[in-house]
């Protein structure tokens, strides 16, 4: 077997990015191969957001950029240079949660809650397109990620819930 | 599961990704979306010594749609021409096949050119862009070619690119009038790949007589499928059952799909007729819709 | 939203029955989850593990020179540096005639898997890692590889492991009555081979170990996310020579999905401790789903050849069952297989059995227990053949069962086998005939035939399938729970057990305020340390509701009985005088002469310094009570499934599915509905979707979930409920065990209901899961 030179000696090139998650914005030095699950886990600390194949397919590591959710773990940290991040911590406020993590509460749509941090974000980023009014477009919307614990139930009724309560205000306001 | 090392690249204007990608060669990956080539770094598939990222050229984050038809730039993600509604008129079996396109999720990250450079037959875009007669755009330090997507796919993951070449942009050209279009699959689960698929379009003559069928199928072989053979029978038909009948027995016939962990040769032999069958009675119900609208 | 309400009649509670929201949410819902990942392991070593690429090699040399020349690996280890613990891994169920194979922590010689681990390499990140496990050079000789029970039954074929004579790992015949006898007799009889395939637990958090080691205290810390804390630490006590004393193992507060595969034990939980304590540097690893799929324990493939006779009025006489369970490369444990022998006969009166297991071994990762453990493809052969049998007397599905039930007057019923417990096959309680019939009355049957006929004369295929099953649970040999009453005058509930989303915190903490009379708010549940409660067996086989629950109210009894001495010596009563609510014991005819928690807590365990307290006066308010079931507790439950096939496509559709579930008292309805529900979902992945391929050489072929299909919430619909409840006479709870439940019928109940749709083809469902490949075959393969 040839000795590959690039193998034995990584390339320990390292860049700076700087970008805004759950609003407040900073500067870190990433390496290049460090994927943005891992980045935002280890370098930045916050441990909501969980891998669980990274491969893309379970979506445990859903993360929302600049409005759209995506795979953390599909992308490597150095691309998100100048973007806006958000992550599962950012959506309770002084610790109060969001009416759509009370809705799961409530509906009991999370046992191991693993992958309920993915969930979230996939959902958040959904209900800023607009309601899910029905059982099926709550199913299309939680079809990306993957739960084992709970057969989704309890996250169909906990959407439909929150979709009426909202739909609830705008009708009476 | 974590990328092997690599050199990273990303540069912000298509000259010096030429530039950077003659130099590197085939030591060298492009990174569009992402969402088919980080999956196989993080498995250690592939470890190329550079990575060429391609994100921040803006000149290929555009799309534009004219009276010529649809152009989208290499950086331009599925989403985007998913959620156009204007791109969902005139295209209306791109749109169809782009929601079957695994999930949400990754739409907003992977790109149409990725996803057509990656070249996996399985995958709804290459046999759909077979079906509308786009042209590849590829680039090199060279010059640029256009290629049909027909002559694109080489084989299952691979295309016709050179390692110093990008396919910059995809052109799909608009469609003739009375156009209709159907995109069929059956997938084990929601957003997978095709287990069969096809991307059906045609035009609706004064007659009801379809014309210019084109028939192109998803899983069934290492590239898209253009199935000649079965346009030829359904090209100048009414599309009646009979001819459905006859459409679907000749594709069983003649078939001789290739076989994966997914599924058998004979399945997909079965289920392609099934499929374009199912496509065509799906032409055959926008018949009045497009005699009375365009 | 709940369904289920009714709770045992001579229990006295407030908390126990309500379907209270879980404590545990509001932290998983925030991120601010404590899985084993998230811990804050910042100075530690991160491993990666170089694993076998070989389905069957011996490994000639291994070069780690250029890896351990890679800048930011600390060490690399094979085989050969952990010689002191090289030792075997002893199945967690064994059998006297078990043709036992050597199970070691890793490669010594002979590789007998993909993905069995041959090298660790510890470095500063896991990135590292990675690299240097690709640049580790192994020379391997390879060898035939056995991929299925069929190969290894194979005359003449090759051997899993060299140098053993036979593939058969066991072979075990269990009868009731004569079979012999009665096949020959029965006025009928049909058989069948049925073949389930391999599938996985895939919680969607890997595996994980992290250890440090203290030279001070010579206390080795161990983080393991395990389903049973206590039962590693008894591993590596003894592996190591240490006592259990020296190890503390800690099942992190969370842990993502458990499921059995995380109820085994594994080399990884030896190694890593272990080199800790060699480095004197902590070390994690963390399994990522490349090493899950290759290397976690899986379940499910068996291949059955069932008779049954019965007679003219569909009663069953006779039902034998031969079965090949695939073992995999090491006998991990024979509860699986054991367990099916005994799920077969289910609710029905079936006078004369035999049930004999044939178990391989193969060049596959090891099976062992995955959600239903064994039933599944037990209660698939059975409700199967009551499927065929109707078919045979031209009867009703639902008659056949109805005419086969024991009867509610019938328990105890002793079925005349033996469980995986040791004990008599002998049902505790159950009311098998109100779940068929609720059922029944919910699917309605006669109008779903109309509906049926209605449909076929316009080409579309609905069928109706109907599975029953009777599950064991709550098995021993114990749990243990502790209750002490904190200095804060706060009540604290420490289990042995620990969680992988089952919501202990809650649920635990309502039996604790039941039995003790406070207000549930004063009680906290903790969890998983070994240094908290000394003794435990852990999560699995759906025991710990039926046993932990238990051991928490007696142990709460207990310490309740101390709060009223405690009070009554203060407030200078007689005990029976005395209450006790919210925070306070008081006497009932005069509350307002009361004493808090707190001032016993005050008088009893904080003591004033060097006084001396009264004889009787209990001081230090701790009691910990150990329940030891005397057998299983036997659940039971019913799926009925109605979908419609695509014939030209072979895709199933499921238009509706129906559970009805008897698993006695109920703690709390809505972690019981969603253990109900979540076991549906995978009950549903193993009827249609999931399938664990191996190449003829034992490859693995689906190492990606692109290629293992897990179900997402478009495939699994939601499913209606129904609860009937047969407490259990053996436990003071009246509680059994609801973790697997869900999943046992499903795929039984599917099975069923598309060879009803496909009956017009003639098609036969002899194989799981119902691929639209499969569905296909079967009706262009149906003679």
């Amino acid at each position: 077997m040839a000795v590959d030179e690039s193998r034995a000696d990584p390339v320990e090139d390292k860049s700076w990015i700087s970008v805004t998650i759950n609003g407040s914005k900073q500067d870190y030095l990433v390496e290049q191969r460090l994927s943005l699950a891992d980045f935002i886990r280890n370098q930045v600390g916050l441990k909501g957001t969980h891998l669980g194949c990274e491969h893309g397919s379970c979506g445990a590591c859903t993360v929302i950029i600049d409005d759209r959710a995506v795979r953390s773990c599909l992308m490597f940290a150095v691309q998100s240079d100048g973007s806006s991040i958000e992550t599962v911590e950012g959506l309770a406020i002084d610790g109060v949660l969001s009416p759509l993590q009370e809705s799961f509460q409530a509906n009991h749509a999370l046992q191991c809650g693993f992958c309920t941090s993915g969930f979230l974000m996939s959902l958040v980023a959904r209900l800023r397109e607009g309601p899910i009014d029905t059982e099926s477009e709550a199913r299309e919307a939680l079809s990306g990620n993957i739960c084992r614990c709970t057969g989704y139930s309890g996250m169909v009724a906990a959407i439909l819930e929150q979709s009426n309560s909202i739909q609830g205000i705008k009708e009476n306001s | 599961m974590k990328s092997a090392p690599f050199k990273y690249y990303v540069p912000s204007e298509i000259d010096e990704a030429l530039e950077l990608l003659y130099q590197l060669g085939d030591e060298a990956k492009i990174l569009a979306g992402g969402q088919s080539l980080v999956p196989m770094l993080n498995y250690r598939l592939l470890s190329p010594a550079n990575l060429l990222d391609i994100n921040r050229v803006s000149e290929l984050k555009r799309y534009s749609l004219t009276d010529e038809g649809l152009k989208i730039g290499a950086g331009v993600r599925q989403r985007e021409i998913e959620l156009s509604p204007e791109i969902e008129l005139a295209f209306p079996v791109l749109h169809q096949a782009l929601t079957n396109v695994a999930h949400v999720q990754i739409r907003n990250r992977g790109t149409i050119c990725g996803s057509l450079a990656h070249a996996d037959s399985a995958a709804e875009l290459p046999s759909v862009m077979v079906a509308l007669g786009a042209q590849m755009v590829i680039r090199s330090g060279v010059g640029v070619r256009a290629v049909k997507a027909e002559e694109f796919f080489k084989f299952h993951l691979t295309s016709d690119l050179e390692p110093a070449e990008i396919l910059t942009e995809v052109h799909v050209p608009k469609l003739p009038a009375k156009t209709v279009g159907a995109f069929e699959e059956v997938t084990r689960r929601k957003g997978d790949f095709a287990l069969v698929g096809a991307a059906l379009l045609g035009q609706w003559d004064a007659n009801g007589q379809i014309q210019n069928c084109r028939i192109v199928c998803s899983g069934v072989a290492p590239v898209p499928l253009r199935l000649r053979f079965a346009e030829d029978i359904v090209n100048g038909t009414d599309l009646s059952d009979q001819v459905l009948v006859n459409v679907q027995q000749s594709v069983m016939d003649s078939l001789d799909p290739t076989e994966d962990i997914h599924t058998s040769s004979h399945y997909r032999k079965i289920v392609t007729g099934v499929v374009v069958r199912r496509g065509l009675s799906r032409l055959v119900d926008q018949r009045g819709a497009a005699n009375g609208s365009r | 939203m709940s369904q289920i309400s009714e709770i045992k009649e001579n229990l006295t509670v407030t908390n126990i029955g309500r379907g209270m929201i879980r404590r545990e949410d509001p932290r998983l819902l925030t991120g601010q989850g404590k899985f084993i990942d998230d811990l804050p392991f910042s100075d530690f070593y991160e491993a990666a593990i170089l694993r076998s690429p070989h389905a069957h090699a011996r490994v000639v040399s291994i070069d780690t020179e250029r890896a351990l020349k890679l800048s930011g690996v600390i060490a690399i280890y094979t085989a050969a540096d952990l010689e002191p613990i090289m030792k075997d891994l002893p199945p967690k169920v064994s059998h006297p005639k078990l043709n036992y194979q050597i199970r070691l922590p890793m490669v010594k010689e002979y590789a007998n898997y993909v993905g069995e681990p041959i090298a660790v390499v510890v470095a500063e990140n896991r990135y590292i890692a990675e690299d240097a496990v690709d640049l580790i050079e192994i020379e391997y000789e390879t060898l035939p590889a056995v991929a299925s029970t069929h190969a290894a039954l194979r005359k003449g074929g090759p051997k899993v492991h060299i140098g053993s004579e036979s593939n058969v790992a066991v072979h075990i015949i269990q009868k009731a009555g004569d079979p012999e006898a009665a096949l020959k007799t029965a006025p009928h009889v049909i058989r069948e081979t049925f073949k389930i395939t391999r599938g996985g637990g895939h919680s969607i958090e890997g595996r994980g170990v992290a250890a440090r080691f203290d030279p001070i205290t010579q206390q080795l810390t161990v983080w393991d996310n395990t389903q049973a804390p206590h039962y590693v630490r008894q591993m590596l006590a003894t592996i190591y020579g240490m006592t259990e004393d020296e190890i503390r193992l800690i099942a992190p507060q969370d842990i993502g999905g458990g499921f059995g595969p995380k109820a085994q034990f594994y080399g990884e939980e030896v190694v890593i401790p272990w080199i800790v304590m060699q480095m004197k540097h902590p070390v994690k690893w963390v399994e990522d789903r490349w090493e899950n799929f290759i290397s976690a324990t899986m379940e499910r493939s068996q291949t059955h050849r069932v008779e049954v006779g019965f007679d003219e009025d569909g009663h069953l006489l006779v039902l034998k069952d031969v079965f090949e369970h695939d073992q995999g490369a090491y006998c991990v444990g024979l509860q699986v297989p054991t367990i099916t022998m005994s799920t077969l006969p289910g609710p029905y009166v079936i006078p004369n059995i035999h049930s004999e297991l044939i178990s391989c071994y193969t060049n596959i990762v090891p099976t062992s227990s995955l959600r239903g453990a064994g039933r599944p493809q037990a209660v698939t052969v059975m409700e199967r053949m009551m499927d065929r049998i109707a078919e045979h007397l031209g009867m009703e599905p639902a008659e056949i069962r109805r005419r086969n039930l024991i009867q509610p007057d019938q328990f105890p019923y002793a079925v005349g086998l033996l469980f995986r417990d040791g004990s008599p096959l002998t049902y505790d309680s159950g009311n098998y005939p109100a779940l068929l019939e609720g059922a029944v009355d919910r699917i309605d049957i006669v109008k779903f035939r109309r509906d049926q006929a209605e449909a076929r004369s316009q080409g579309r295929f609905l069928g109706l399938g109907l599975s029953m099953y009777v599950e064991g649970t709550g098995i021993g040999p114990y749990e243990g729970a502790r209750v002490r009453l904190t200095n804060s005058g706060k009540i604290l509930v420490t289990l042995a057990a620990s969680p992988q989303g089952q919501g202990y915190e809650t649920v635990y903490a309502q039996v604790a305020a039941d039995a003790i009379g406070v207000d549930i708010d004063l009680v906290e549940v903790r969890h998983g340390d070994t240094s908290s409660i000394p003794y435990g067996q852990g999560t699995f086989a759906s025991r710990v509701t039926a046993t932990a629950g238990p051991a928490v109210w007696e142990a709460s009894e207990l310490l309740k009985s101390d709060l009223l001495a405690v009070a009554a010596s203060l407030l200078k009563c007689d005990v029976s005088s005395l209450a006790l609510s919210g925070n306070s014991v008081f006497i009932e005819s005069e509350p307002e002469r009361r004493v808090l928690l707190y001032d016993i807590a005050l008088v009893s365990n904080v003591g004033r310094h060097g006084m001396s307290v009264p004889r009787d006066l209990p001081i230090a308010i701790e009691r910990t009570a150990y329940f030891k079931p005397v057998q299983a507790v036997y659940s039971s439950g019913i799926s009925a499934v109605i979908v419609e096939v695509d014939p030209e496509t072979g895709k199933i559709e499921i238009l509706k599915s129906l559970l009805g579930h008897d698993c006695g008292n109920v703690l709390n309805p809505m972690i019981v509905e969603g253990q109900i529900l979540g076991g549906h979902a995978h009950g549903i992945g193993n009827a249609i979707y999931e399938e664990a391929r191996y190449s003829e050489d034992g490859q693995p072929q689906a190492v990606s979930y692109l290629d293992y299909a897990l179900p997402t919430a478009i495939e699994v619909p939601t499913p209606e409920l129904f609860h009937v409840f047969s407490p259990s006479p053996l436990n003071p709870l009246g509680v059994k065990g609801a973790g697997e439940g869900g999943t046992i019928p499903v795929p039984g109940a599917v099975a069923n209901a598309v060879e009803d749709a496909l009956r017009p083809f003639g098609s036969r469902i002899c194989e799981l899961p119902l691929t639209p490949e499969r569905v296909l075959r079967a009706i262009y393969d149906h003679d």
